[in-house]
């Protein structure tokens, strides 16, 4: 037997009951179409969540200090050691391999004041190429310049959140006015391009200055609160990290590399841990949706058996003229494939449906993705193999006697 | 040409043995037109299934076209009943709702033979046994029963058999219609010389064939020249 005529067979049996295939086709179309749109949900939150945390920089490689450590004395935390100096981040900056940009911090949190209002934020004392590597654009007025740092000037960028508190909301010619920190006058030069966030981690409640002007005039030592080092590329980062972290042991003379009193953190660590928990709850969700895929399996294969009964005397007659058992058995196997075939079409494009609603609405950037697209036609294909091979068995080996017989 | 010899067939199911055909034998040449007569339980339907290839004999052999069908696998029974077996049924076995050339064509799709061929053959095997043209696209469910038993007739034709089994073929309709149909039969018989054999229970029905042979309890009491009823 042709295959063209096992499909024209296909066809004639699944189209003379439309009502019984189109709803057995139903629980596949449901099946495959929520494997598909919950995936594609997931992906879509797992891109949203790393470019959040991207938005931070780029390839950053972030060195703090470790917990101060005295014999006997209580720990001063994390964080708060006096450990990384200035001549550590230039050693970083000339001596690690792969290596694009270092930026020395000097960060502390004080009361600001501006004429009648006052608000208490982070002072982050920097340097230009701060910028490039944690993402930040200017709206209005300038950075801090290289000559900024190298005479320590007194001179402020402020976050629009600060700015909104300082000076009123969405405050305009705030460039040139004067504020005042810990009792020194500094001239606002520059306002930052909103980053978004808020609470306890609103990056745009925030104060930039040159970091020798914070450290001459808040810090009050040659300290450094923060090294962020940012790899050339995604691939270095783990390598950059290594480096540094050698290079910092042996510049402080430590030789036990867990007694460090620094700590290094990668940027791309913390995506790849965010980004497991999301292919996680992703697994989840398809795994949700994969289960009304499988019920929707044993509908084709409960109308297979329906229809294998239904057709005994057919399949008698077919084999009186000459259907041997593997044409009975391809035909109605092709009939199961057909129906999730059809069905897992159908799903796709109703899954890419439900993805682009999503996206469109602006809940969240869906993304479906070709493998995920893939893997449904292949389980597709692959239930109604499976869920299609009982009943083509039971009528390939129904013998003809007794089904020209049947009743 | 067909060859029974000494053919048996025992059947085990619920407990004890029953011996249905018990050593028949006899032969049949090309172009002739028999009848193989019996009473319900007579073993006719075992010695037609054994006849068709549907059913393998306990022992004895059956050749047809000189070979031997009694050892062959379901496979090659199933070949056998392609190539050399036409079956016109009792309950007539069309497919439902589907077109009566595509159910006279049916079994040359398991031939392998190409569309074109297929519609030019079904429309011979429905010309010679009668059914007229403006019927070929109508829908198996839309035709009496008669019709129903022409198409069932050019079905059995179209693969050009060398036996034409046909079980009870009058069994559903009524005399008149039945007449008609016995005498497609005699008609291919006499006309395009088809070897056909007619199982029936009924003396009238048989007495259409020009030899009948009348088994009873499994094994063959007459087997006779009828009485020509034409």
């Amino acid at each position: 037997m042709k295959i063209k005529d096992i499909l024209k067979e296909t066809f004639l049996a699944l189209s003379s009951n439309k009502i019984r295939s189109g709803l057995t086709m139903l629980g596949i179309i449901i099946g495959i179409g929520s494997v598909i749109a919950l995936t594609a949900i997931g992906t879509g939150a797992q891109n949203s969540i790393s470019a959040s945390i991207e938005s931070i920089g780029s390839n950053l490689i972030i060195v703090m200090p470790g917990a101060q450590r005295s014999f006997g004395g209580p720990s001063g935390g994390r964080g708060v050691a006096l450990t990384l100096t200035v001549p550590d981040a230039d050693a970083i900056a000339s001596q690690v391999s792969g290596v694009s940009a270092v930026v020395r911090e000097v960060s502390s949190r004080k009361q600001v004041t501006a004429t009648g209002t006052n608000t208490n934020t982070n002072i982050v004392g920097t340097e230009p190429s701060y910028l490039t590597v944690r993402n930040v654009s200017i709206d209005e007025g300038s950075f801090i310049s290289a000559n900024d740092v190298s005479s320590g000037s007194k001179v402020a960028i402020l976050g629009p959140t600060t700015r909104d508190d300082l000076f009123g909301v969405g405050a305009e010619n705030v460039v040139g006015q004067k504020i005042r920190i810990s009792g020194s006058e500094y001239t606002v030069i520059g306002i930052t391009v909103s980053k978004g966030g808020s609470g306890f981690s609103n990056v745009d409640d925030v104060v930039y200055i040159p970091y020798t002007t914070a450290g001459r005039y808040l810090s009050g030592n040659r300290y450094l609160s923060e090294i962020d080092v940012s790899a050339q590329d995604s691939s270095v980062s783990s390598q950059v990290q290594a480096d540094v972290t050698t290079l910092l042991l042996s510049r402080h003379n430590i030789t036990d590399p867990t007694k460090a009193d620094f700590n290094t953190l990668n940027q791309a660590d913390i995506i790849a841990t965010a980004s497991s928990v999301t292919s996680t709850f992703t697994g989840l969700l398809a795994a949700v949706a994969g289960i009304s895929l499988l019920v929707g399996g044993i509908g084709i294969m409960n109308m297979m058996l329906t229809t294998v009964t239904e057709r005994t005397r057919e399949i008698g007659l077919r084999k009186a003229i000459g259907a041997k058992r593997k044409d009975i058995n391809r035909q109605f196997l092709i009939e199961a494939v057909a129906l999730t075939f059809i069905g897992g079409i159908i799903g796709v494009l109703l899954g890419v449906g439900i993805a682009l609603a999503i996206s469109s609405l602006g809940i969240l950037q869906a993304v479906v993705s070709v493998s995920s697209i893939a893997l449904a036609f292949g389980v597709s294909a692959v239930i109604g193999i499976v869920f299609g091979y009982y009943p083509a068995q039971r009528a390939s080996k129904l013998n003809p006697i007794d089904a020209l017989r049947y009743e | 040409m067909i060859e029974v010899k000494n053919i048996t067939k025992t059947y085990n199911t619920g407990g004890e043995p029953f011996e249905a055909v018990k050593g028949v034998s006899f032969s049949v040449a090309d172009g002739e037109f028999i009848a193989i007569m019996g009473p319900s339980g007579s073993g006719k339907s075992t010695l037609m299934h054994i006849l068709g290839a549907l059913d393998s004999p306990t022992s004895g052999s059956y050749f047809l076209d000189n070979k031997d069908v009694s050892t062959l696998s379901d496979d090659q029974l199933a070949d056998i009943r392609r190539d050399k077996i036409g079956f016109v049924f009792q309950s007539f076995n069309l497919l439902p709702r589907t077109t009566v050339i595509r159910n006279v064509s049916l079994p040359l799709v398991y031939d392998g033979v190409p569309d074109k061929e297929r519609i030019i053959r079904a429309e011979e095997a429905l010309f010679a046994s009668g059914l007229d043209r403006i019927y070929f696209s109508h829908l198996s469910n839309q035709l009496s029963g008669g019709q129903i038993q022409r198409v069932a007739i050019a079905r059995a034709l179209v693969n050009n058999p060398s036996l034409i089994l046909a079980d009870e073929p009058t069994g559903n309709l009524d005399s008149k219609t039945g007449e008609i149909v016995l005498n497609t039969f005699q008609k291919l018989n006499k006309e395009l010389g088809r070897t056909i054999i007619l199982i029936t229970h009924e003396q009238e029905i048989a007495e259409h064939a020009d030899r009948i042979i009348t088994i009873r309890d499994g094994v063959i009491t007459s087997d006779s020249k009828s009485h020509k009823k034409r």
